[in-house]
């Protein structure tokens, strides 16, 4: 399994060397002037912002629906997406997910960025890495259903429109890692 | 009225107009990617100060889209009461961040950046992505046990210009300069912690100082007050009124009263005296002055809510028209010939007519502070026999009545 550590990927330029060398990332300040201009586009025409984990939760209940419809119908907070006739498929949230997911494809896969393999630190076995990041992910979904979004829904789309719960939560889940980060820096380090 | 956020069911059809959203979450992914959020250990580096890349795409995305949208609004481009603005629910809000947190530096992704992962066959992303699912399926079966808890320190639209009761401009730039000086830090981090020696473009600066020249714009302008926006749209509203197209008979009111398929809001701007003397059941005491405080409100009820605004005669509750039309919201009437036509349409026994030359008052006297106790503050519809000619069109709303990550 090829592996490689991030800092040898940011210092990577693309030289003539290797054949199938992926293209440099955008500086990220012009990647988050972009991704600012894309948040407020999305503002601008439909006055949404931007979301993750909302277009999961509603693609995950797709699947509960079809496997136990009268169990989404006795339970309060799925009732909402999917209680009875409702399809849960219907929301914006859903379109702009799908939409992240096949960006993120067509981008990697024109800069040559896609290929399959587990991205670790260093000193991490790839089994490792990869029950954290299952791990991570399950803590993630939880709590960002728990704060009523993630990181695009809440941090960035509630921070650019000033929502003063959003500042918060943004604090709360850099100050939530930060803490953590030195326990596990032989994770990434 | 400003004319955006469009209203995309009108203009493309449902579920035409959810292709808008198709091409939003394109260009998004397509930037994260772009950005180099696909990577696990890009990402985690962030919280051992070597490579700060999130938190400077994070935070020159949020300033960068922070001052357009105000921007945009202070020019009457648009609407900012159509935005969504996320509800705070303050305290599972900081502890579900600080769960994502913990799952940040474990698993090394935000959701969102996971999916990109995911779409780049990157293995953990997948199976990062896998977690978030199986973690939101848990949340769903859990959160029944502590669903009030999960409802409490429930605060509303509440922005930080509430917070620091102070205006816009001066939040944004504020804003701004945090940011900005975050970045300088972030960049001494990256040197000193990080070891990293790639010179950084000059470009940055243009672009910094661009940002803190329109966050100073954004505090020169100012947003427009409610004058303004009625001012910006009475060419196209005063019409309604000259024609007396939203004056609705009380008749009509009466039947919306007792349709139980369409949510009737009774919005009652007279003084509590005569509030308390005598109002129509259900009929909410909203003085004048706390029609701010209800906006929100009204932008959150579903397609099919009506508003009835209604006070003496009709002067008042135009003004409040005048106000609640101004602020975007939709679908609000007053009532004809207000209290008093209502009274002298269903008025029976035990009130008198007086004759008041004092405009917009109350042109009847009871012999007790009746409330809603009195016959006619809920007529039976059947023992009148009304003619009247419906004034009431629903219309389809525009922006989000409800949104974030649901």
């Amino acid at each position: 399994m090829a592996t490689f550590t991030s800092a040898k990927k940011v210092n990577a330029t693309p030289t003539t060397k290797a054949a199938r060398v992926a293209r440099p990332y955008l500086h990220p300040y012009a990647a988050g002037i972009l991704l600012g201009l894309v948040l407020f586009a999305a503002f601008f025409f439909t006055g949404n912002g931007l979301g993750a984990s909302g277009g999961m939760n509603r693609l995950l209940v797709v699947f509960e629906d079809a496997l136990f419809p009268a169990h989404i119908d006795r339970t309060p907070y799925l009732i909402s997406m999917a209680g009875g006739d409702r399809n849960p498929l219907e929301s914006w949230v859903v379109f702009v997910t799908i939409g992240t997911i096949a960006g993120g494809f067509v981008s990697g896969w024109l800069n040559g960025r896609v290929k399959l393999e587990t991205i670790k630190g260093p000193h991490t076995s790839t089994r490792t890495r990869w029950i954290m990041a299952f791990i991570g992910g399950a803590l993630m979904g939880y709590g960002a259903r728990l704060a009523r979004g993630c990181t695009s829904g809440q941090a960035l789309s509630g921070g650019a429109v000033l929502s003063a719960g959003s500042w918060a939560f943004m604090f709360a889940v850099f100050g939530g890692a930060y803490m953590l980060a030195y326990f596990v820096r032989k994770l990434w380090n | 009225m400003a004319p955006f956020p469009l209203n995309l069911v009108e203009l493309l059809g449902n579920p035409q107009y959810y292709l808008v959203y198709l091409v939003i979450g394109f260009a998004f992914g397509a930037v994260l990617e772009m950005a180099g959020f696909a990577i696990s250990t890009k990402l985690a580096a962030q919280f051992y100060f070597k490579d700060l890349t999130v938190l400077k795409v994070m935070f020159t995305g949020i300033i960068t889209a922070m001052v357009l949208i105000f921007l945009a609004s202070g020019l009457g481009l648009l609407d900012y009461n159509l935005v969504y603005v996320n509800e705070t629910y303050l305290v599972p809000g900081i502890v579900g961040g600080l769960i994502m947190g913990v799952g940040f530096i474990i698993g090394g992704f935000c959701p969102g950046t996971s999916l990109v992962s995911a779409a780049t066959l990157k293995i953990d992303g997948i199976l990062f992505a896998l977690g978030a699912f199986f973690g939101i399926f848990l949340f769903g079966e859990t959160v029944g046990f502590f669903e009030e808890w999960w409802n409490s320190t429930y605060m509303g639209r509440f922005t930080l210009m509430d917070l620091f009761n102070t205006e816009t401009g001066v939040i944004v730039v504020a804003v701004m300069i945090m940011a900005l000086l975050a970045f300088a830090g972030a960049e001494v981090a990256e040197r000193v912690i990080g070891k990293k020696t790639d010179k950084q473009p000059r470009w940055r600066y243009g672009a910094a100082g661009g940002g803190l020249a329109l966050a100073f714009a954004v505090l020169l302008i100012g947003q427009p007050t409610n004058a303004d926006k009625w001012n910006a749209i009475s060419a196209e509203k005063q019409p309604l009124l000259d024609s007396r197209a939203v004056y609705v008979h009380p008749g009509e009111v009466l039947q919306y009263m007792n349709d139980h398929k369409i949510i009737t809001m009774l919005i009652d701007v007279r003084d509590e005296a005569d509030y308390n003397l005598f109002h129509v059941r259900d009929a909410r005491h909203v003085p004048m002055d706390e029609l701010s405080t209800i906006v929100e409100e009204f932008h959150a009820l579903p397609e099919n809510a009506v508003l009835f605004l209604m006070s003496n005669d009709e002067a008042r509750a135009t003004e409040a028209w005048r106000y609640l039309v101004a602020e975007s919201v939709v679908n609000v009437y007053i009532l004809e010939g207000g209290v008093n036509n209502w009274l002298a349409t269903f008025g029976e026994g035990e009130i008198e007519a007086v004759s008041t030359h004092a405009p917009d008052a109350l042109g009847y006297q009871f012999a007790m502070a009746y409330g809603d106790r009195h016959p006619a503050a809920a007529p039976h519809a059947d023992r009148f026999n009304l003619t009247f000619e419906p004034h009431v069109v629903l219309a389809i709303k525009r922006g989000p009545a409800s949104g974030g990550c649901g």
